[in-house]
């Protein structure tokens, strides 16, 4: 996808610190040296090409509830299955195919530990795989976003 | 100014875990829905952004749209005395998003540090990845990379529990 420069520098300068004013539009705008119609129109055209999840917070999860990484040891033939009802489930998000024996991973996410432990429950009686639950121990460095210049 | 009561709270949660509406005024927005007014929502959000409720808060791209389709998460096996030293020299380290250190679940599983790197090209992320660990001294230590092939699912996290169906007495 060919980003032109008014989504470049927003990706660049508001995956974090966005204003949370009355109008913030016009705030990154004031900043960005454009108008807020521009900067709305912008976000929207991201939006419908699919290179935008949201304008909002991500949560802090230890504050917010509880979440695990977990992966799956899924046979190839079943894979399409699994992950369908994977994705079922509303605590999961960011579900991937990684290159290993252990090859579907994705993100728990509810109010506490013991819902998440409650769904890990179902997913293995639900797909009859046995999940590698692997909670956060000690973050280094958590997720601020990511540079479209530093990025190799 | 009147605040926002326990369901509302609730309820912009479950509102902001979707993002804000792409409107001209979208905390306007979020009030009408909720049945507030824009500066409660606005003072609510401010006060959970102070306490450190949100992580940050701003555009959260789907990274593989964007190009970004080398995705690579670099799994390590360091020994518990090390893995903290190690793990903040990671954290540190240009191109590493993300750096967690998770349990061992033996035998299956042996390793507990975690680092995501995302990059544009396969080979470059790859050659990225072992000048990083030659750099650091861990080109020895047992590790894997798992690259991602395709994306099933990719959206922020639910953390707040659904409202009951009825509302309390009272």
């Amino acid at each position: 996808m060919q980003l032109d420069d008014l989504s470049r520098r927003l990706i660049e300068r508001y995956q974090h610190q966005l204003p949370i004013c009355t109008d913030p539009w016009q705030a990154m705008a004031d900043e960005l040296g454009c108008s807020a119609a521009e900067v709305l129109d912008c976000l929207r055209r991201l939006d419908e090409q699919g290179a935008l999840s949201r304008v909002g917070p991500v949560f802090e999860h230890s504050r917010a509830g509880a979440s695990t990484l977990v992966a799956l040891a899924v046979p190839q033939s079943r894979l399409e299955q699994v992950a369908e009802l994977v994705n079922r489930y509303p605590e999961v998000n960011h579900n991937y195919l990684r290159e290993h024996d252990y090859n579907l991973w994705f993100v728990l996410t509810g109010p506490d530990r013991q819902s998440l432990e409650r769904c890990l429950e179902d997913i293995q009686q639900t797909t009859g795989l046995a999940p590698l639950d692997l909670p956060m121990r000690r973050a280094y460095r958590i997720d601020l976003g990511f540079s479209l210049e530093a990025t190799p | 100014m009147n605040g926002l009561d326990p369901r509302q709270r609730t309820a912009l949660r479950q509102q902001l875990e979707n993002g804000l509406p792409l409107t001209a005024r979208p905390w306007q927005t979020l009030a009408e829905q909720l049945g507030s007014s824009e500066a409660a929502v606005l003072e609510q959000a401010r006060q959970w952004n102070d306490e450190g409720l949100f992580r940050r808060f701003g555009l959260v791209v789907h990274h593989r749209n964007l190009g970004f389709r080398a995705n690579a998460m670099l799994v390590l096996d360091i020994p518990d005395h090390q893995v903290d030293a190690i793990g903040e020299r990671l954290g540190r380290a240009d191109g590493v998003n993300l750096c967690y250190q998770r349990p061992r679940r033996l035998p299956h599983w042996p390793f507990n540090l975690f680092c995501m790197v995302h990059g544009r090209e396969r080979a470059a992320v790859q050659a990225h990845i072992a000048e990083l660990l030659a750099r650091h001294g861990l080109d020895q230590m047992p590790h894997r990379l798992l690259f991602s092939t395709r994306a099933f699912k990719q959206r922020g996290g639910r953390f707040t529990p659904s409202l009951p169906q009825e509302t309390a007495h009272g």
